[in-house]
């Protein structure tokens, strides 16, 4: 008998249990789906992530206080690696709190970035309107701020912010710029057009503090960013006497870390549904066992008249192999659409890849074949005196 | 007696025994048959006699413990599964008390299962069946199931399929075992229209004394032996009656 012939007889047993074998691909339709969408929410995550460390810039080295032991970086220590370290350009120090920003009674809640006037290099920020931060502005510690552009809008909608006074944590400041908007790369930053910078110096007298959050160290082009770190974390070591102080990271280091984290998302979320998938493909072997007893005698009759085992056996793995197939296309699709749903209303990027459509695709299919095959050699070794007595 | 080349089948001192030892059940005892292209054989015995253990063996469904069995000069206990399987395919028939029929095929698809087996186009296999049903006189029904069709039809419809795959042999247990005395006469006729008119040889099982004399020959079988093997009188010989099959004026009358 040959492979058309098997297409024709499983689809016509499918269609004679219709409720039955739609409620089995169900299982499959379920699993796939879920393989896609999740995966797609991991694919999205780790594509989004690449591309903000990426908007980085590969010139960049980030130095944070340890999360353990931390010790309290200064804006010394940046003075000191700028000056120290080779390959430096800037090292720029970088404080930075939530807080609430008043302009004529109207309120937003942002963030405050304490810097200094290497910042928009070291960030590749353009300035829109007015100009960014000067080193006079932190010397004297001057009461100036440069908005993101969505806090601009926020604040001021269509009238001109420069030099219009607003109001942070109770001090006023002078608008002296606004920033281009940059659209993506917040992610150790917040949202990199929502938010207000000031000098370093009067951020750090308003808030009472001498601390840094981070040093941002912007390297020249061709340095070597392995050298640079190395030198900042004996330089560190020596000031601070200890070598877990702070966390000295690359964009090349910041980029595997998170690599790994987002890989390891998408596996976790891939995994979970493939769980559904492997319990869609028990709900096949389950129907099919009962399929084969519920069609002993029929199975007694083809081989009565001829059929051999491994038509028997091809009958009842086409069966289930369709089932499986038609599941994982149905699921593909509905996969498809929900990640479509999960990004427009949730807001998240998500990325349907092929690889991994080409993998659950696959697995639904396997899952179909190795679950088919138990039922289906029971079917094929039937004995067919046994069948055909059978009611 | 029969001469080599018209020699169909031939048992030589088959045993059967079921189960493991201890619990063994030995169906045949040693059972030696010969039957000749073109016979009408009835198989007769009471209950648990080895009738159909015996008829299981005779149409290749199940290989015989000890002895030996010739189908068309081939051993038969030689035979791999798939052998016997062609074998079953190309060369035997069966008809079964219960009909067996497919309950969500028609009539054609039943009657064509054997040909898909063998690989024939699905032109070719039409061709054949619909000529099977016009043998047993179900040409006007192919497109009907199992459950839209009579007893008698379903038996006829089997007969077809049993004859679709032009075999030497056809092997009935009990064929008119769960029909009405009537429709049993037709169907009895038409074994003994397809055995004289197309030669096919013809085997049955059966506990009706009637339809064993509506055979040649009857062999009788007790506790797994063959007790009495003889040809049926000519005197007592019975033509069945009823088999309307070539009339199609009397089929629509008996249609509903």
């Amino acid at each position: 008998m040959n492979l058309w012939e098997s297409l024709r007889l499983a689809f016509s047993a499918l269609r004679a249990n219709k409720m039955r074998s739609f409620l089995t691909m169900l299982g499959v339709i379920i699993g796939v789906a879920a393989v896609v969408a999740l995966v797609s929410v991991g694919t999205g995550a780790s594509r989004e992530v690449t591309a903000q460390v990426q908007a980085l810039g590969s010139n960049l080295i980030i130095v944070m206080p340890a999360n353990a032991r931390g010790r309290d970086l200064r804006v010394a220590d940046a003075a000191m690696i700028e000056q120290r370290v080779a390959g430096v350009v800037h090292a720029v120090p970088y404080l930075s709190r939530s807080a609430t920003v008043v302009w004529m009674g109207r309120s937003v809640d942002t963030r405050v970035v304490g810097s200094s006037e290497g910042l928009a290099e070291v960030q590749s920020r353009q300035v829109g309107r007015g100009r960014f931060l000067s080193s006079q502005d932190v010397l004297y510690r001057r009461e100036v701020a440069v908005l993101g552009e969505k806090t601009s809008q926020a604040l001021f909608g269509l009238r001109d912010p420069l030099g219009q006074e607003i109001y942070i944590g109770g001090y006023p400041f002078t608008v002296v710029g606004v920033l281009a908007r940059k659209g993506q790369g917040g992610i150790f930053t917040g949202d990199p057009d929502d938010q207000v910078i000031i000098p370093v110096s009067t951020a750090q007298r308003i808030l009472g503090t001498t601390r840094l959050s981070d040093i941002y160290v912007g390297i020249a082009e061709g340095a070597s960013a392995d050298l640079a770190t190395n030198h900042i974390k004996r330089l560190l070591e020596l000031r601070f006497g200890d070598p877990d102080a702070v966390e000295v990271f690359s964009q090349e280091q910041i980029m595997a870390a998170l690599g790994t984290v987002t890989g390891i998302l998408t596996i976790l979320l891939g995994s979970i549904a493939g769980i559904s998938l492997l319990v869609g493909g028990i709900g096949i072997m389950n129907i099919m066992l009962v399929s084969v007893t519920e069609r002993t005698r029929e199975i007694g009759i083809r081989k009565a008249v001829g059929g051999k085992n491994r038509d028997i056996l091809a009958q009842f793995l086409v069966e289930s192999v369709i089932i499986s197939v038609t599941g994982g296309a149905v699921g593909i699709a509905l996969g498809a659409l929900g990640s479509l749903g999960i990004s427009r209303l949730g807001d998240i990027p998500t990325v349907v890849s092929p690889v991994w459509v080409a993998v659950a695709f696959s697995f639904a299919a396997a899952v179909g074949l190795f679950f088919g095959i138990y039922p289906a050699m029971r079917a094929a070794r039937l004995d067919p005196i046994q069948a055909l007595r059978h009611d | 007696m029969t001469a080599p080349d018209r020699v169909l089948l031939e048992l030589k001192d088959v045993t059967k025994v079921y189960g493991q030892e201890g619990l063994a059940v030995t169906a045949l005892r040693g059972v030696s048959l010969r039957v000749a292209k073109g016979e009408l054989v009835s198989i007769m015995g009471p209950s648990g006699s080895g009738k159909s253990t015996l008829l299981n063996i005779l149409g290749c469904l199940d290989r015989p413990t000890t002895g030996s069995y010739l189908f068309e000069g081939r051993d038969v206990c030689r035979l791999s599964d798939n052998e016997l399987a062609e074998i079953r395919n190309r060369r035997i028939g069966f008809v079964f008390q219960t009909f067996n029929l497919l309950p969500r095929s028609s009539a054609l698809e039943n009657v064509e299962l054997p040909l898909i087996y063998r690989g024939l186009r699905p032109a070719e296999r039409r061709r054949r069946a619909e000529e099977a049903l016009g043998v047993v006189g179900m040409a006007h029904r192919t497109r009907h199931r199992p459950a839209e069709l009579s007893g008698g039809e379903q038996q006829r419809v089997a007969i077809a399929r049993a004859l679709a795959g032009n075999p030497g042999l056809i092997l009935a247990d009990e064929p008119t075992g769960n029909l009405d005395t009537r429709t049993g006469e037709e169907i009895m006729g038409i074994f003994q229209r397809i055995n004289s008119e197309m030669g096919v040889t013809v085997v049955q099982v059966t506990h009706d004394p009637l339809r064993g004399r509506q055979t040649r020959r009857i062999v009788r079988v007790r506790d797994g032996l063959v007790v009495d093997d003889g040809p049926v009188p000519e005197a007592e010989f019975v033509r069945a009656g009823g088999d309307p099959a070539p009339s199609r004026v009397r089929e629509a009358g008996e249609s509903r």
